[in-house]
């Protein structure tokens, strides 16, 4: 048995963008295709020194659109790949965000969030992209985006990133900011055989007998690649089960489409992940996620100190949208407080499934994300 | 009686397509099933493991190729095969990575990734039909129609200069660069078989006939009539100035125009990663 010298565990402390590029590699990403953009530099830069040491490839494309073509390859060939990337970036990315899903290529794409539209602010946080997310691409699809709310998480969920991916052949969105992304925290990596690894389901059938485009049960089909006998064909065209192109059949675009959403809405509660803090008695209820997030607890608790009773529901998971859990917070509660780093996103979903319960928006755009007392003096007005 | 029993023929290119995505898309007078054939017959000759390819294309007539091939196989976004195969080549460089597509896929939408994969030498084989327009949605003007070319975006008379492709492959990097037209069927044979042995990003293109398309709107209106130019323009210039190697209606260049020896990128990269890798690892009992 041989490991990696430089194989990192135990206690560190890095910034977000490291935290994530480790992350990559404790889960076995072994391809990384970027190009550079603030304020997601420094993972390829990490990665172009820490991935050959791996004996992983990171490799820079001529431009983002490129960047994700090369990690779809790379996983089509067998790899676990990502890239990373912000805004404008993530704009030009979008086109191979739907040939992803399409071809249900597992693969990790990180939007380490600025301030936008177009160039924006490139050096400043911003929650902006969180609906392009969702609905970037043409077309109807379902998706799985995380977003961090520490450095640590910025490790933790990009290796969370990587078993949804693999587990569902769905591109994975870990949305971080640019303060997760370039703050210093400590982080805690925990030793290999701790981490938890999922990999894609290979197929258990001859070639002959193949179908790649054919679910299991769990609505997800079990994935040859390039090389392995399989002979099989992708495309982004809409296709049958053997991947075969059918532009012209309603019965097929139904079944595909319809799995393609299905695939992700009806795991959701497998899929989704939040963070509850004192919602058992909770009359006001923040939801936050993100950079914000850490602002709301701190807001909650200052809350209770003052003796309302208001609770914090962290959305790690944002896509699928925590329906459920937002839902019977809601139910609860007198006032929902949703703040966030953009002029109102996530918040139209909270009122989505908040029903009656009203719902307070708090918009912050540029440098600074929400203080604790902006927060705390929204709780108070809505109680 | 004596009965005979009527043997079963089987072609013998047949494990090289798959049947049951046949019949193929392309008009009468078209010419791609000439590249197809010339591929397949480049790929019997030198008896490829058909395992370890793979063929990518991108959006375009000649874009369907891939689903033809009894390969591996990937139809990507418009423009971006060159991308996509890029990913496939350095994750596992074993494979054979073929990318059949079209002048306006691959030098048009996907202009910016054709140079880079050329300059950066990797060895990806490419296979480019050019038909003088965009054939698929009818026929509009592309980076490849000559100049006073009438399509359906030029009614007038098209007024953007074309890319010379060769001049743009060589001058990009590339270790193999051809041109034939479909009429060539031997020596476009020869230049694929020569490009399948060779390291790093080669590039052989072939002049398709699109009579449906392009031909109808300039005074060519059967594949025979577009083969006669061909013909009849044709001029066969190996090692020539790839600069000068025009296609106009009096003049057609054609021939071998690169043959270079390069390290390709993969084999850099993964001696690269080989070292350092090795480094890195310490042996744990």
């Amino acid at each position: 048995m041989s490991r990696i010298k430089s194989a990192l565990t135990g206690a560190h402390f890095m910034n977000g963008d490291v935290a994530c590029a480790e992350g990559a590699i404790a889960v076995g990403c072994r391809f990384f295709a970027g190009y550079p953009i603030t304020p997601a530099t420094e993972i390829a830069e990490h990665l172009s020194q820490r991935m050959p040491e791996f004996g992983g490839i990171y490799v820079q494309m001529e431009d983002e659109i490129a960047s994700l073509a090369a990690v779809i390859g790379a996983s089509y060939s067998g790899l676990k790949a990502m890239t990373a990337t912000s805004g404008p970036g993530f704009s030009l990315m979008q086109e191979n965000i739907g040939l992803a899903v399409m071809t249900e290529a597992p693969c990790v794409i990180v939007d380490v969030m600025r301030g936008g539209p177009s160039t924006g602010q490139p050096t400043m946080p911003g929650q902006q992209d969180v609906m392009q997310a969702k609905w970037g691409s043409h077309g109807d699809y379902g998706i799985i985006a995380l977003t961090p709310s520490s450095v640590q998480e910025m490790f933790d969920l990009t290796v969370e990133a990587f078993n949804l991916s693999e587990a569902y052949r769905v591109p994975t969105l870990l949305m971080g900011d640019e303060i997760v992304g370039h703050m210093w925290e400590k982080v805690v990596i925990p030793s290999p055989d701790k981490i938890r690894i999922v990999n894609r389901k290979k197929p258990n059938v001859s070639p002959e007998k193949y179908l790649p485009f054919k679910p299991d049960d769990d609505l997800v089909p079990p994935m040859a690649c390039f090389g392995e006998g399989y002979h099989f064909h992708s495309t982004g065209l809409t296709h049958d089960e053997h991947g075969y192109p059918r532009t012209s059949s309603s019965e097929v675009q139904s079944k595909l489409v319809r799995r393609l959403c299905d695939k992700i809405q009806k795991n959701a509660d497998k899929i989704v992940k939040v963070e509850e803090v004192m919602l058992e008695d909770a009359e006001v209820v923040v939801v936050a996620y993100g950079i914000v997030a850490r602002a709301a607890l701190s807001a909650i608790r200052k809350a209770r100190e003052k003796g309302i009773k208001a609770g914090l529901l962290r959305l790690i998971t944002l896509w699928p949208f925590p329906e459920e859990r937002v839902a019977k917070a809601a139910k609860r509660a007198r006032a929902i407080v949703v703040p966030e780093m953009n002029c109102g996103q996530m918040v139209r979903e909270v009122e989505r499934v908040a029903k009656e319960t009203p719902v307070v928006f708090l918009s912050k755009l540029g440098e600074e994300p929400h203080t604790p007392l902006e927060i705390l003096e929204a709780i108070r007005r809505s109680k | 009686m004596v009965q005979e029993t009527v043997p079963v023929v089987v072609h013998p290119f047949s494990k090289y397509l798959r049947a049951e995505m046949m019949p193929h898309i392309w008009c009468q007078g078209c010419g791609n099933g000439v590249l197809l054939n010339c591929f397949v017959h480049a790929l019997d000759e030198l008896q490829t493991d058909l395992d370890k390819l793979v063929v990518v294309s991108g959006i375009g007539c000649i874009g369907r190729t891939a689903g033809y091939m009894n390969a591996d196989s990937f139809h990507t976004t418009h423009g971006r095969a060159l991308a996509f195969a890029t990913g496939v080549k350095l994750a596992n460089p074993e494979l054979e990575i073929v990318v059949i597509s079209g002048d306006g896929d691959l030098f048009a939408i996907g202009g910016n990734h054709f140079i880079h994969a050329a300059r950066r030498n990797i060895g990806i084989k490419v296979l480019c039909a050019n038909n003088l327009n965009y054939g698929m949605t009818g026929g509009q003007q592309g980076p490849t129609t000559p100049l006073e070319s009438v399509t359906t975006t030029s009614p007038y008379g098209n007024i953007e200069h074309p890319f010379n492709l060769v001049h743009l492959a060589a001058a990009s990097g590339s270790t193999y660069v051809a041109r034939w037209t479909s009429l060539h069927v031997r020596r476009l044979t020869q230049s694929i078989k020569k490009m399948l042995q060779k390291e790093g990003f080669c590039f052989v293109e072939m002049l398709s006939p699109c009579p449906e398309i392009y031909g109808r709107y300039n005074k060519m209106r059967s594949g025979l009539e577009m083969m006669s130019w061909f013909k009849k323009a044709s001029v066969v210039e190996n090692f020539s100035d790839p600069s000068k190697a025009d296609i106009t209606p009096e003049r057609i260049v054609v021939g071998e125009f690169v043959d270079i020896e390069k390290l390709s990128y993969e084999k850099m990269l993964h001696e690269k990663i080989s070292k350092i890798n090795e480094k890195a690892i310490e042996g744990v009992s």
